[in-house]
């Protein structure tokens, strides 16, 4: 009887294996080292980024996007699994470690770990490798059979994917494999000698070779044991030597990506950062023209994406076949930095992005609604990205004909329509609305506490000025004393920084900011989340901003605003999530409040709604873009209204009307779908004060026959 | 082999971004609150010669007839690529019609070494005479309407020009010589803020009537032999009619009409 000769005290060939290991360890470590070095080479040249702040609420978003995991579950099959293999690689780590060691000193234990507690750690990484090995499994059934088409890849991009992602599955579980062979062989070993042995977690990959074990010979043991030993090493070390190599990279540059992430997701980055905008007029060149225009954040988001396709899954541009697939972004990026700073070989300049890698179409088919940053488990980042593109396409001046008229019009008017400034307020004149309604505008001594921010499209639109004279008519009705700035007005802009014009996007905020000031406002409110947006992340020392939604919540609470009955009780209500008032700013439950607040309106969500509503077709600039595609954002939007049953479609944004209103009509559903803003609804069912008894008594007349009627 | 193009330019009112109306003495449109831009077909021109300077190397100069005002279309067209841009103005030159106006730009033009002379076919609020009338001048051959251009060696360019109906010919024609060009023959770069401020320190050089040697009354309103008697707007013709309301009720109205004129069955 003899006890099991341990990996380090063996003899491999002509070597011990403690100094056999030892080489190996060093060469595998240092083989990764060197990879992830080239591997940064590209970061080291990228453009400066401002991620070192606020430690201790990075390492709470490390805590519930990275360990948590939290976004995972979105997607429930393959998030489950993520998360299985996810928390068993967690677990698995310090197994590994113990593995290492082992093979260089004989019966290392990580401290802590000896006794009950490594008895009961054993037990977990037994089951945790189990689940991890059963997990690789499935997933690679499911690669091979039940493919999501959310992992399909158009032709030109045809790679080895579906074998590379086998290659990749196979590998871990060859490696789960090898540790539950390690375990299994020395275990049967002991117990055919009767020596004491291990506890193997019943059920467990371990316990179940160990069975398989047991009539085995000793040296075919021993050989299985000291055999399994460097399959595990050399398993380990090429899984983490071709990681870098492709999506699995994640793995390692994940825990930094999610670290360093976005934290102010709701405006965009400064085109240089540690440039401030006095001195943008001495940066050479705007915005991300070739690879090294990124910065080294945006460039570790390329090798942190794991290609899951949740990002383009939501994308509305990709949806309606416009050439935008925001995982295709990354992951052209990705094998750009791959083919021109490569491990092995040198460095090369590549070719400009724009006509290299990316088309125009597709840097210009976004609406920047966000879905893809809100799906992302890693918190990639994609609107500043494209963003910083178009900068470098309007630093070009390559700049489709269709928005350079709305683009000179936003200079020298202040509005994308190329209308008089003298005509911003000439939504107050018709008769009947100033016979019920006094709106100032706010020049001279004119003074009021709150600033109604119309914007463009609610000024100058036909259709949407009705929007206007809503909020108006609901502000004067819960007593808000306000006023407007009228041709003081210009543009907020929100679209025009979006769209890459910075430095007009500057102008018009300034002109507004110092408008807004000398107004002396306490607070604002408008109607449009765009201009909400804008108010509230992009301009800087502005009042308190408010959204319209906001405002009749509150008065709802507060009893000033109350609402009559609907008329037509067979009406079926949908509200639709503007993105810059949803995703943008989590505004999901006022809207939905007001609306449940109106007596007899039966209200139902769409399959996508809050932050996962899809984008109407975009606002502001969007407007005048016109993009290569299939089908219109709103037709999908309306239809995916009529599939949920409903007839009613409710906004909150000027420019979700347009397009749904639009799409109404493209759609063929005129006369059985229409919109209605939450705005112009609640203005037309609010119970008015003036003439307040006439009007008051036949309400409450009203709704006590329909109480009776019950 | 490199090409000097001279691109003559012109400021107007923009037509997308004003509302046109006839001021009350009826000899012009009210001024007040108007925007100006570039004409439109002069902005292809430029673009059509920075392209052709990019191809074949050269320099592109971008001239007006006004005042300091409109240094500000010199100094856009600069922001594009202009290498230079050179104002035209004197108190003399005030109220010129065509025929003054394509005098001046003779004499800048006879001042330097150009091989190519671009015009907009028209302008906005012009009439399309000046570009013959200034190849006239320098007796240049003229090419109007061109709707492609291309350099073939220094001697000649290689044109085509578009044909009523839809047609297109092909033209080669000598060096020096002036063309005049159409929109689409493009598609004109952006510019904003941001590059005007770059070339906002650029020198725009002023010549007036002495440094070119224009005689005071071959040009402005006393040289003028056309002159503006009338402006106004058409009375309806027979038959027309205007339609009013919102931009929902015009279109209701108008499809209306068409439907009981059978245009839509």
């Amino acid at each position: 009887m003899h006890p099991i000769q341990e990996p380090a005290q063996a003899n491999y060939w002509l070597m011990q294996g403690r100094t056999l290991f030892l080489i190996l360890d060093v060469l595998g470590v240092a083989f990764f080292g060197f990879i992830v070095a080239k591997r940064m080479t590209p970061l080291l040249r990228g453009q400066k980024d401002a991620r070192w702040d606020r430690p201790w609420t990075r390492l709470g978003m490390l805590g519930k996007f990275w360990l948590g995991q939290w976004k995972q579950p979105r997607y429930r099959g393959a998030g489950t699994l993520h998360l299985l293999i996810f928390g068993g690689f967690i677990l698995l780590v310090t197994r590994a470690f113990t593995v290492f060691m082992q093979g260089l000193s004989v019966n290392f234990v990580v401290p802590g770990l000896s006794g009950e507690a490594g008895r009961i750690y054993g037990i977990v990484t037994d089951y945790a490798a189990t689940v991890v090995f059963l997990c690789i499994i499935v997933a690679i059934i499911r690669r091979l059979l039940f493919l999501p088409a959310r992992y399909e890849v158009p032709l030109e991009h045809r790679k080895a994917d579906t074998a590379d992602a086998i290659f990749l599955l196979s590998q871990i579980g060859a490696l789960m494999a090898a540790d539950a062979l390690l375990e299994a062989s020395k275990a049967a070993f002991q117990t055919q000698q009767g020596q004491p042995t291990e506890f193997l977690a019943v059920l467990s990959l371990a316990w179940m070779f160990k069975g398989a074990m047991l009539s085995l010979s000793l040296p075919t043991l021993q050989n299985l044991y000291l055999g399994s030993y460097v399959l595990y090493l050399l398993t380990f070390f090429l899984l983490l030597c071709y990681r870098p190599f492709g999506i699995e990279f994640h793995v390692e540059t994940s825990l930094f990506s999610v670290y360093f992430a976005k934290l102010d997701r709701q405006t965009i980055k400064p085109v240089r950062w540690g440039v401030s905008e006095e001195h943008l007029d001495e940066v050479k060149s705007f915005g991300v023209k070739k690879f090294e225009d990124f910065t080294w954040k945006h460039m570790l988001d390329f090798y942190s994406c794991a290609d899951c396709g949740r990002c383009s899954d939501n994308c509305p541009a990709h949806a309606v076949g416009r050439p935008l697939s925001p995982r295709f972004l990354t992951r052209k990026a990705r094998e750009y930095s791959f083919q021109h700073y490569p491990v092995f070989g040198r460095a090369g300049e590549g070719p400009n992005l724009i006509g290299g890698i990316y088309s125009e179409d597709e840097i210009w088919s976004c609406t920047t609604c966000g879905a893809c940053e809100e799906e992302c488990p890693l918190l990639i980042e994609y609107i500043d990205k494209i963003v910083d593109l178009r900068r470098g396409m309007i630093d070009d001046g390559n700049v489709p004909q269709s928005l350079q008229k709305p683009l000179k019009a936003l200079e020298s008017r202040g509005n994308a329509y190329g209308k008089m400034e003298k005509k911003r307020a000439d939504w107050t004149k018709p008769k009947e609305f100033q016979l019920a309604c006094k709106v100032p505008v706010l020049e001279g001594e004119q003074r009021a506490d709150t600033l109604y921010f119309v914007d463009s499209i609610t000024s100058y639109d036909d259709r949407m000025q009705a929007i206007g004279r809503a909020t108006a008519k609901i502000l004067d009705h819960v007593g808000e004393n306000f006023g407007i700035l009228g041709a003081a007005e210009k543009d907020s802009g929100h679209e025009v920084r979006r769209f890459g014009e910075e430095t007009l996007f500057q102008a018009l905020r300034d002109h507004n900011v110092e408008a807004i000031q000398a107004t002396g406002v306490k607070r604002i409110v408008t109607a449009d989340p765009h201009a909400y947006n804008a108010l509230k992340h992009d301009y800087k020392n502005m009042p308190p901003v408010e959204h319209i939604s906001q405002v009749i919540a509150r008065e709802v609470k507060s009893g000033k605003i109350q609402f009559r009955p609907v008329e037509n009780k067979n009406d079926v209500y949908t509200y639709h999530d503007p993105c810059y008032l949803g995703r943008h700013n989590q505004i999901y439950d006022d809207p939905r409040e007001v609306l449940d607040a109106i007596p007899g309106l039966k209200r139902i969500e769409m399959d996508r709604s809050r932050d996962r509503s899809f984008c109407c077709g975009g606002g502001g600039l969007m407007l005048f873009y016109e993009p290569k595609e299939d089908q219109r954002m709103g037709v999908k939007r309306v239809q995916m209204a009529a599939e949920a049953g409903a007839n009613v479609m409710v906004t909150a944004c000027p420019f979700c009307m347009v397009n749904i209103e639009d799409a109404i009509k493209v759609a063929g559903l005129e006369g059985k779908m229409t919109a209605i803003d939450l705005a112009e609804l609640a203005e037309q069912q609010m119970v008015r004060k003036t003439p307040a008894t006439v009007e008051a008594v036949e309400v409450a007349g009203t709704q006590e026959e329909s109480a009776g009627g019950r | 082999m490199t090409v000097e193009i001279l691109v003559c330019v012109r400021r107007v009112p923009d037509t997308s971004e004003n509302e046109i109306a006839l001021n009350r003495e009826g000899n012009d449109i009210e001024r007040d609150d108007l925007v100006y831009s570039i004409n439109e077909w002069d902005n292809y021109a430029v673009e059509e010669a920075l392209q052709m300077v990019a191809k074949a190397g050269g320099n592109v100069t971008v001239v007006t007839v006004g005042g300091d005002d409109d240094e500000e279309i010199l100094r856009r067209e600069m922001a594009m690529g202009a290498n230079h841009g050179v104002l035209l103005c004197d108190d003399t030159f005030e109220g010129s019609d065509g025929r003054g106006i394509a005098t001046i730009l003779k004499a800048f033009v006879q001042k330097g070494q150009y091989d190519l002379i671009l015009t907009g076919a028209q302008a906005e609020d012009g009439g399309a005479q000046v570009g013959g009338m200034l190849a006239a001048m320098l007796d240049y051959p003229f090419a109007s309407l061109v709707t492609s251009v291309e350099v073939r060696d220094g001697k000649t360019l290689k044109i085509g020009r578009e044909i009523e109906a839809g047609n297109k010919e092909m033209n080669e024609i000598d060096l020096p010589c002036v063309l005049s060009i159409q929109t689409g023959i493009n598609e004109p770069r952006y510019v904003g803020m941001r590059g005007i401020r770059q070339v906002a320190s650029l020198p725009v050089p002023t010549y007036g009537a002495t440094e070119l040697g224009v005689e005071a009354g071959a040009v402005g309103g006393s040289g003028a032999k056309v002159k503006r008697v009338d402006y106004f707007a058409p009375p309806l013709g027979k038959g027309a009619r205007m339609l009013e309301g919102s931009q929902e009720e015009i279109i209701d109205e108008l499809l209306e009409l068409v439907k009981a004129k059978g245009g839509l069955k």
